[in-house]
């Protein structure tokens, strides 16, 4: 009865096309927001922002970027982990070699990682499907070969490099509030923008070549200037992910950490939490995110006597398992449970 | 010369090391459409229980070879229970996801029984520098070789000349039309699932012989895969000559491309091949012509 939108009348077009039409989500947001940017940073611990909340914020931002690619225009690409790491070891040595304020080297950091994704788009317009998930691997094995080399990391004997200072127009980024809080922000914004792009014409354009490419050839969509697009837009928004990774999260960068899993926790990040939805790909880091840790502590909690080796078996074991699990009961992912839930109460208390 | 000829020989081995695996996964996707991920999984799954069976058992490997064979097929009729089953007529990255939850699951069980430490596995195939003219070959090189051949030969005689093979390649072409004319699509994915592997433990007697049995194993994949796509997805022959394309070119792009450009190359010289070759026909070298339509 709570959850209905009788009596909310749109008296203009911008209120018809608004994101969230109901006044119900809109509170929800406001709320959820509030509980983010107000409540988090108070009750969080420090271990809790920097082991979970950190992690889940910057993945949050690249499973979006992603599903711009994937879930929007059907590109598959198994590439995350390396333009991450062309968009950390771009801005490590802007900041490191230039003098450029921190936000120019965040947005060229984001700009080169899409012009290195429209490179490796290009092959796109040839091969597709499974074909092409298969070639964009060239990129992540190749891109993180590359960044290997002495140059990009300015030829530290380690090959380690550590994270510049983070100045956000006079804000000195250091403690761990102030790295969430900056993550925070920058999801928040970007994930407005890419709901906003996927609303505009050329997400239309995106889906259309998804559902089929030669019919939207067809109809007048040129299918190189929008798959390219595609990945730009997706590779901006991996990039930034990216800078923040190394920048906020990690503190050190290293081209191994970008390997092929981070890949694939992405990729599984949009699959659970539904392909062509904002709303799911940050449903769908909270989830593995979450899932390690919770595995890890409930052993122990429950006074399974288990050597860390086996519990970290056991993780990889459940883990393949839920995935497994989630693709069988909701194939389309947590975004669709949770519209769902929606369309459920908008009846309730009546069946249909 | 010598030297050249000796490092495009090796390549080639190695390369019908990386057919042997990518062998599984054109099985599966002929039959299934399923890009099954898992396949390295699997490979790794074989020669653990081979190596561990042997290494903390005692079972003597002509015993633990075929008890692994069964266990395979268990693995394979699990898969179609549990996942396939349930996945039917979802789209094709759904079901490739599912294979990435397979692959982690099948390694996650290995490691339950066996852990993570390294196993020698030594079937007592001879390992010797063997000098044919002037030309040093590894005996263990034309062991495998001649055990590929021999493989490749029982598929495609499988494929061509049994029932059941024929059936596979009913299902291959058309889903619907097989069932239609009385093929249990259930059957025949257990079959499909359990000749990869059946090809899976042969590439894990290989690889693991040649390189020891430890999780890593599975990276086998990351270089199985720009074979496929080179050969085709579909298709058998090509993944053989794939393999060996791939395989010397790498060799020789190591040797004579390496020195110049910086060590480590072999990760991603493959890709770069392949991908080259695919943008000029998409869909590799024996691949089906894909046709559009609307």
């Amino acid at each position: 009865m709570i959850y209905r939108e009788s009596g909310q009348f749109k008296k203009s077009y911008a209120a018809d096309q608004a994101i969230l039409p109901l006044r119900q989500d809109q509170v929800f947001l406001i709320g959820a927001l509030l509980v983010a940017f107000l409540v988090i940073p108070m009750v969080a611990s420090n271990y809790v922002m920097n082991a979970l909340l950190l992690p889940f914020l910057i993945y949050a931002l690249a499973a979006i970027g992603l599903n711009l690619l994937v879930g929007y225009c059907g590109q598959i690409s198994l590439g995350t982990g390396g333009f991450m790491a062309v968009g950390a070891f771009a801005a490590w040595n802007l900041a490191t070699r230039t003098e450029l304020p921190m936000p120019v080297v965040f947005l060229l950091a984001g700009l080169i990682t899409a012009g290195t994704g429209v490179l490796f788009g290009l092959p796109a317009l040839r091969i597709k499907g499974f074909y092409l998930a298969v070639t964009t691997l060239a990129a992540q094995f190749f891109l993180i070969w590359l960044l290997q080399r002495p140059w990009f990391n300015n030829y530290s004997p380690t090959g380690v490099i550590s994270a510049p200072e983070v100045n956000m127009f006079g804000w000195v980024v250091d403690s761990v509030t102030d790295r969430y809080y900056l993550a925070l922000i920058i999801l928040v914004v970007m994930a407005l923008l890419a709901k906003n792009i996927v609303r505009s014409s050329t997400g239309r354009k995106w889906m259309a070549i998804r559902d089929m490419d030669v019919a939207a050839e067809i109809i007048g969509i040129r299918p190189m200037a929008t798959k390219l697009k595609a990945f730009a837009v997706s590779s901006f928004f991996v990039g930034i992910a990216g800078v923040l990774w190394g920048f906020l999260y990690l503190g050190q960068l290293e081209a191994e950490a970008f390997n092929i899993y981070v890949s694939f926790d992405v990729l599984f990040m949009i699959i659970i939490g539904g392909l062509g939805s904002i709303l799911g790909s940050i449903l769908g880091a909270a989830f593995v995110v979450l899932v390690p840790i919770f595995l890890n502590v409930v052993p122990s909690a429950i006074g399974l006597p288990l050597s860390t080796a086996m519990i970290s078996y056991v993780e990889i074991f459940i883990f393949g398992s839920l995935i497994i699990f989630f693709l069988i009961v909701e194939p389309h992912g947590m975004a669709r449970l949770w519209s769902i839930i929606k369309q459920k109460l908008r009846l309730w208390p009546f069946p249909y | 010369m010598m030297f050249f000829f000796e490092v495009l020989i090796g390549g080639l081995m190695s390369g019908i090391m990386y057919a042997l695996v990518a062998l599984g996964f054109v099985l599966i996707f002929k039959a299934s459409g399923v890009f099954n991920f898992a396949q390295a999984a699997m490979v790794l799954f074989a020669a653990m229980f081979i190596a561990g069976m042997h290494g903390d058992w005692g079972v003597p490997y002509w015993m633990a070879i075929p008890i692994t064979i069964l266990l395979m097929l268990g693995l394979a009729w699990i898969i179609e229970r549990v996942v396939l089953r349930q996945l039917v007529n979802q789209e094709p990255i759904i079901m490739f996801m599912a294979t990435i939850g397979i692959f982690f699951a099948i390694i996650g069980f290995a490691e339950i029984i066996w852990g993570s430490r390294s196993r020698t596995l030594d079937i007592g195939i001879p390992d010797q520098p063997l000098f044919i003219g002037d030309m040093l070959f590894q005996q263990y090189d034309i062991v495998t070789a001649i055990a590929v051949a021999v493989l490749v030969v029982l598929l495609l005689i499988f494929s061509q000349r049994t029932r059941m093979g024929r059936v596979l390649r009913a299902v291959a072409d058309d889903h619907q039309a097989a069932q239609s004319v009385g093929i249990k699509l259930n059957t025949v994915w257990v079959v499909v699932w359990f000749v990869a592997g059946i090809v899976a433990v042969v590439a894990g007697i290989v690889w693991g012989g040649a390189l020891g049995v430890q999780p890593v194993m599975v990276d086998v994949a990351f270089k199985a895969l720009p074979v496929l796509l080179l050969g085709g997805l579909t298709s058998i022959p090509g993944a053989i000559i794939a393999g060996l394309i791939i395989g010397s070119g790498e060799a020789l792009a190591e040797v004579y491309l390496g020195p110049i450009i910086g060590g480590g190359i072999d990760n991603w010289f493959a890709y770069i091949i392949a991908m080259a070759f695919m943008v000029w026909r998409p869909e590799g070298l024996f691949g089906e012509k894909i046709i559009e339509r609307i």
